[in-house]
């Protein structure tokens, strides 16, 4: 049991524990909050309902067999933690991966991004009390999922980025249907803006409410929307540029306002920046191409070359059952994932399964901020902290 | 003499005893630093106008048994303006695994440490709240121990119907 010690006497202050089962903790977060009336005095978030243990089964599993397990961190950015953890590997090996199958993880990174941001907005309109949005946002996330399925045969779980590359060939057809997807989004978004922007009740709900200062959000190690609300560009995409973003044009939006509407402007801001990632990525995909390294023994084989090529047949083989050895080292990768910094730390000890295997989990990071937040703000601006912050519990206990 | 370029040649330069070691892999720097000197090296690569690391991203350990010293805390600096990266690595005996926290230093290291507690068993010393935090506080051992099986040591109740108890 965590207990609270109260900050000011007894008499006037009362613990209230919200959660762990609240609809507007987006999953089990537990948070203790001390009040005074129904101002927060001091609030202490406890995670960890959400534990699975993914870091300690990676260390138990091959290298390639692990990629299905970070699909399963941050549910609302699978294809991110597929990339970020392929990244990782692929440093440890040192392997080049194909320009064309770094167009295509761009691509997919993008939409993935505007479709989390569009669970955000719903979600957290919903929190505040705007209903209608949540079902339009849902409306345009429905066709990115069925994108995905179409590239991967996932709707969520894609599994789609492998080390060396990504899964497939694009399908049939992908350009008609992103084409008309990237015709009708940019006015869906503004779509959005008539119903918030300006929506007076939105703004009492979010104007001035959970600020923090830029000091406070670097000494606090925060990254993503929320340091970028606070003035701070900081995005890895720009600063540390990962599988050819620095042949992209797009700009980091930033803001000075570090409250809960600055972190919404800057997120509906970087889904239009996305899709002109999108739209430039889609343009630099040739139709034809590698869309997996050349590197024997790490990337499986084409299925063709197993049935005419005896060397191909052991690779698969070897591959399967054994696994591939990357030497002894270690790589920290970090990209930047819709809610910040997510990065992958992985020591190799030379063996064909990983010595340890570690998520630098944004979410997890960010939520340590939320009583810098809350403290001294009303109970109800507890829930549009929580929402700005875009927390996924599956991420922040792993 | 030259004013020093590298960040690892001006930790050098301030206390040469704080580089104990530099490994470079893959273009990835890392210092080794004495645990004596964590908590001094961290608050120098901050402060230090040159190099200016004034964000923590990371911190994590990784466990080498059997062999000694078993443990390596890790932590991962990044400085905003130079686009540079730094990583800091205390070596720890098992039998004796303590070392300076760095919250005073950052703050948002915090979290990091208590995670590090939980899953390694490292004590942080000046740690302001150092209590388990992805498990639950009466858990027995630290599941990341490369000595601690991945099933886990619980048993399973007794199973019906001719199943037989096994440990999971």
């Amino acid at each position: 049991m965590t207990t609270v010690e109260t900050a000011v006497g007894q008499a006037k202050t009362m613990v209230l524990n919200m959660g762990p089962q609240h609809p507007s903790t987006h999953g089990v977060l537990r948070i203790l909050l001390e009040l005074d009336g129904e101002t927060v005095v001091k609030a202490v978030p406890d995670c960890g309902y959400l534990h699975t243990g993914i870091e300690k089964s990676c260390e138990d599993k091959t290298y390639s067999q692990a990629i299905t397990l970070t699909d399963r961190m941050d549910y609302l950015n699978p294809l991110g933690n597929n990339l970020v953890y392929c990244m990782a590997v692929e440093k440890l090996l040192d392997l080049q991966v194909p320009k064309r199958a770094q167009y295509i993880r761009v691509m997919m990174v993008e939409l993935q991004r505007i479709s989390s941001h569009l669970v955000w907005l719903g979600t957290h309109a919903i929190d505040l009390g705007a209903m209608s949005v949540f079902l339009y946002c849902f409306r345009e996330r429905e066709e990115i999922l069925k994108i995905f399925e179409m590239f991967a045969g996932q709707r969520m779980m894609t599994s789609y980025i492998r080390i060396g590359g990504v899964a497939l060939q694009p399908p049939a057809g992908w350009r008609e249907r992103l084409e008309k997807f990237l015709k009708y989004m940019p006015s869906r978004v503004d779509e959005y803006e008539t119903l918030l922007t300006k929506n007076r009740i939105w703004m009492g709900r979010t104007k001035g409410i959970g600020y923090i200062s830029a000091e406070d959000a670097l000494a606090l190690s925060m990254t993503g929307p929320t340091i970028r609300a606070a003035g701070i560009p900081y995005d890895n995409r720009k600063l540390f540029p990962y599988s050819s973003y620095d042949e992209f044009d797009f700009d980091i939006p930033t803001r000075t306002d570090s409250d809960c509407f600055g972190r919404y402007m800057i997120r509906v801001a970087e889904m239009r920046e996305s899709l002109k990632i999108v739209r430039q990525a889609m343009d630099k995909i040739t139709d034809e191409g590698a869309i997996k390294s050349d590197a024997p023994g790490i990337v499986p084989p084409q299925r063709e070359k197993m049935k005419t090529e005896m060397e191909a047949l052991i690779y698969h083989f070897k591959i399967f059952t054994e696994g591939f050895s990357p030497p002894a080292g270690e790589a920290f990768v970090t990209v930047e994932s819709p809610r910040g910094e997510l990065g992958c730390f992985i020591a190799s000890d030379g063996s064909p399964k990983p010595l340890r295997c570690h998520f630098r989990a944004p979410s997890y990071i960010n939520l340590q901020a939320l009583p810098k937040l809350v403290e001294g703000q009303l109970i109800s601006d507890v829930i549009a902290c929580i929402g700005t912050i875009d927390i996924v519990l599956g991420e922040v206990d792993r | 003499m030259s004013e020093p370029t590298s960040s690892v040649e001006r930790l050098r330069a301030w206390n040469a005893n704080a580089v104990a070691e530099v490994i470079e892999y893959r273009g990835e720097t890392t210092v080794v630093v004495p645990r004596e000197l964590l908590r001094a090296t961290a608050a120098r690569c901050r402060d230090d106008a040159a190099t200016k690391f004034n964000l923590l991203t990371d911190a994590t350990c990784l466990d080498r048994h059997p062999y000694e010293p078993r443990f390596e805390v890790v932590y991962q600096l990044v400085c905003i303006s130079r686009r540079e990266k730094l990583r800091l690595r205390v070596k720890l005996y098992g039998n004796d695994p303590v070392v300076d926290s760095l919250v005073p230093v950052w703050p948002g290291a915090n979290w990091l440490e208590r995670e590090i507690f939980d899953l390694f068993g490292i004590r942080f010393t000046g740690h302001p709240d150092l209590r388990r935090i992805v498990l639950p506080d009466d858990w027995e051992g630290y599941p990341l121990r490369r000595d601690y099986p991945v099933e886990g040591y619980r048993d399973l109740p007794e199973m019906p119907l001719g199943f037989t108890k096994r440990s999971i």
